[in-house]
């Protein structure tokens, strides 16, 4: 089993509050070049359950201001995926929850798609989200790379998606399901209203094989405990991204202590 | 072979649909029902009937005797510069808006970059009476002034792309940004051969009048239907797909893209993608685009704003890997003075960017018998400025 089915699994365990999975974006060589590691440090020692390492891009199509810019300066500070290997290399040395890289195609397809998946392999990568690596192109291509280096893919589903497609995503996961709270790019968030809840009971009653993580929109304790109440977790960037921006490393335990406390 | 899209909406290696989920709904909707729609009677009417009234199609192919003499070949130029608008991309929008409306949506963004297309794009919702919103990047609107306010006379809202290079790849991102945050009511006109399929097969589709006209003026004049040679500019590729699109599997006929070279393919400052790109995903698209061996995109460079895009349609990138189309890249240098002959020798006031169409005839000998179609998409007065600034005028 993979460090992401592993989580999953413990956290099965548990009822209520304790069973419910956080996890944690931030982008990669911000705000600087070199805190990659010591930010995974961080986020395990307060209590993070998962974390999602954001591969920056020129061009991120799906993200809000909030990540678009933290991408830019982490590219402008030099950030590339060698780099980030490097960064990464004895992370299991001192961080043991599951790692996640999240981030677009194309510096991937530059890398070398084997090549890439080999070396998060050996990095101790447990997971990839793609946005734009549609789920055809992945079962015709991907597939069978990702499985031969322990990767777990994870697709999106979002408000729009119909229901015999959510079941074919469904399938084709073997980890969770990216559950986007709205359709919206990332760090758009006035808070949840009666039809996200609709819409998170919707899909949880579909009785799937892989539980909900929800994404996009959660900011706050209340955000949290909202998007969590039907599905098994939630995810955090773009507000987790602001309290870098704003008080840095040392923001790190207050923020996640705050989404914990209700 | 065939050069055009397959069922899975590829261009041999190229094209498909590399969309986040959240885009998956509007671009399937638009995938299973273009087709269908196009070939409905009643669309075929009404778009047809729009292109002749609205945008004075036919446009002619007019026997260039001048230019024709100087090079010693013959030169035809199909005046794309006469459409309404005053260029090839308004066969785009309006076909593009009658889609829209059949699909029953309601509010209209597109993305623009020196803004023709953003005025192509105000001009049929002010038609259809349709909200429209344009992303323009905001170093191009300080550029671009006269067409912003076109634009907004037209009806439409400017909205300034502020992120990443604040150019024409940053107003895709924001228009599709746009579209992820209004899956329902929304549809995005793209103004080139670029995008997630069925975009670049649907926007060729629309502007292949353009060699449908090519061919039946042609037998009227030279009693052929094929040319030796067609040429045609590519930023995105439009107006060459336009040109290309009945020629395509006719391998009589020779396909020249000309691309923008810039300040000259190494000096990097160029925008001559075929030469300084690589596969890779750009806009939804797997296609040949320039970017950083670390596949970052990176900014192109051309005197022309409607050539600055860092990739080309899928389609293109598959006819130069290929080696089906003859690819041919002109420097800003080259460009400006072929544009300025045309207007001394012929009376036509071209824009820049179909001025590196009319460079190729001082880069390549053509035989005196030769029958060379160019496509001039679109007139200069656009470029004024430009043309001030180059020649002290």
């Amino acid at each position: 089993m993979n460090r992401i089915q592993n989580k999953l699994s413990e956290k099965k365990q548990h009822a209520g509050k304790a069973g419910k999975l956080l996890s944690i974006y931030f982008t990669a060589g911000y705000p600087k070049l070199d805190d990659t590691v010591e930010i995974l440090q961080q986020l395990e020692k307060n209590g993070v359950d998962m974390v999602e390492i954001g591969l920056p891009f020129s061009d991120p199509l799906a993200d809000g201001p909030t990540i678009q810019e933290s991408s830019q300066l982490a590219l402008k500070n030099g950030m590339t995926t060698e780099i980030l290997f490097q960064q990464l290399k004895d992370v299991r040395k001192t961080v043991s929850i599951p790692l996640i890289i999240m981030g677009y195609f194309n510096p991937i397809l530059q890398y070398g798609i084997e090549g890439f998946c080999k070396k998060c392999a050996e990095v101790g990568i447990d997971g990839l989200i793609l946005p734009d690596l549609p789920l055809s192109e992945y079962k015709e291509h991907y597939h069978e790379i990702f499985k031969k280096y322990n990767l777990i893919n994870v697709f999106l589903v979002t408000p729009q998606t119909s229901d015999d497609r959510i079941r074919q995503i469904d399938t084709a996961s073997d980890g969770f399901i990216y559950l986007v709270s709205s359709s919206s790019v990332t760090g758009n968030s006035d808070g949840f209203d009666e039809n996200q809840e609709n819409y998170f009971s919707r899909v949880a009653s579909m009785q799937l094989k892989n539980p909900l993580i929800v994404g996009f929109g959660i900011k706050d304790a209340t955000t949290f405990k909202q998007a969590t109440s039907k599905t098994k977790g939630a995810i955090i960037g773009s507000a987790f991204i602001k309290t870098l921006a704003r008080d840095g490393k040392s923001g790190i335990s207050n923020f996640i202590a705050s989404i914990r406390e209700v | 072979m065939n050069y055009n899209v397959n069922e899975k909406g590829y261009y041999g290696d190229f094209g498909g649909a590399y969309i986040p989920e959240m885009l998956y709904p509007n671009v399937e909707e638009l995938r299973q029902n273009y087709l269908k729609v196009m070939g409905e009677e009643s669309f075929q009417k009404e778009f047809r009937q729009l292109l002749k009234e609205y945008v004075g199609r036919p446009t002619p192919l007019y026997f260039a005797k001048r230019l024709s003499e100087k090079y010693n070949t013959k030169i035809y130029l199909k005046r794309e510069d006469l459409c309404h608008t005053g260029a090839h991309k308004v066969n785009n929008t309006i076909g593009q808006i009658l889609m829209a409306k059949r699909l029953g949506k309601t509010r209209i963004i597109a993305e623009t970059g020196a803004g023709q297309h953003g005025v192509a794009t105000a001009t049929v919702c002010a038609l259809m009476g349709l909200e429209c919103i344009i992303f323009m990047g905001e170093v191009d609107i300080k550029r671009q002034a006269p067409n912003v306010a076109r634009m907004k006379m037209l009806g439409a809202k400017v909205v300034p792309a502020t992120s990443g290079s604040k150019t024409l790849k940053d107003a895709t991102n924001e228009a599709i940004r746009d579209w992820i945050n209004n899956p329902v009511d929304t549809h995005y006109i793209i103004g080139s051969v670029v995008g997630p399929h069925p975009y670049p097969d649907m926007v060729a589709r629309f502007q292949s009048v353009i060699s449908e006209e090519i061919k039946t003026q042609l037998c009227e004049k030279e009693d052929r239907e094929n040319p030796d040679f067609v040429a045609a500019c590519v930023g995105g590729g439009s107006n060459a797909a336009g040109a290309f699109y009945h020629y395509l599997d006719n391998l009589d006929v020779g396909l020249i893209a000309v691309e923008a070279a810039g300040k000259g393919i190494d000096s990097g400052e160029s925008a001559a993608t075929s030469a300084l790109g690589k596969v890779g995903i750009i806009h939804g698209s797997k296609t040949l685009l320039m970017q950083t061996a670390d596949g970052q995109i990176t900014e192109p460079y051309s005197i022309s704003a409607g050539l600055d895009y860092p990739g080309v349609g899928p389609m293109h990138a598959n006819l130069f890997t290929s080696g089906r189309g003859e690819f041919i890249s002109i420097t800003d240098d080259k460009a400006m003075k072929a544009g300025l002959e045309l207007c001394k020798l012929e009376g036509i006031i071209p824009a820049i960017e179909s001025s590196h169409a009319l460079a190729i005839f001082e880069m390549r000998k053509f035989k005196k018998n030769d029958v060379v179609v160019v496509n001039l998409s679109g007139r200069g007065d656009k470029d004024l400025d430009t043309f001030i600034k180059y020649f002290n005028l």
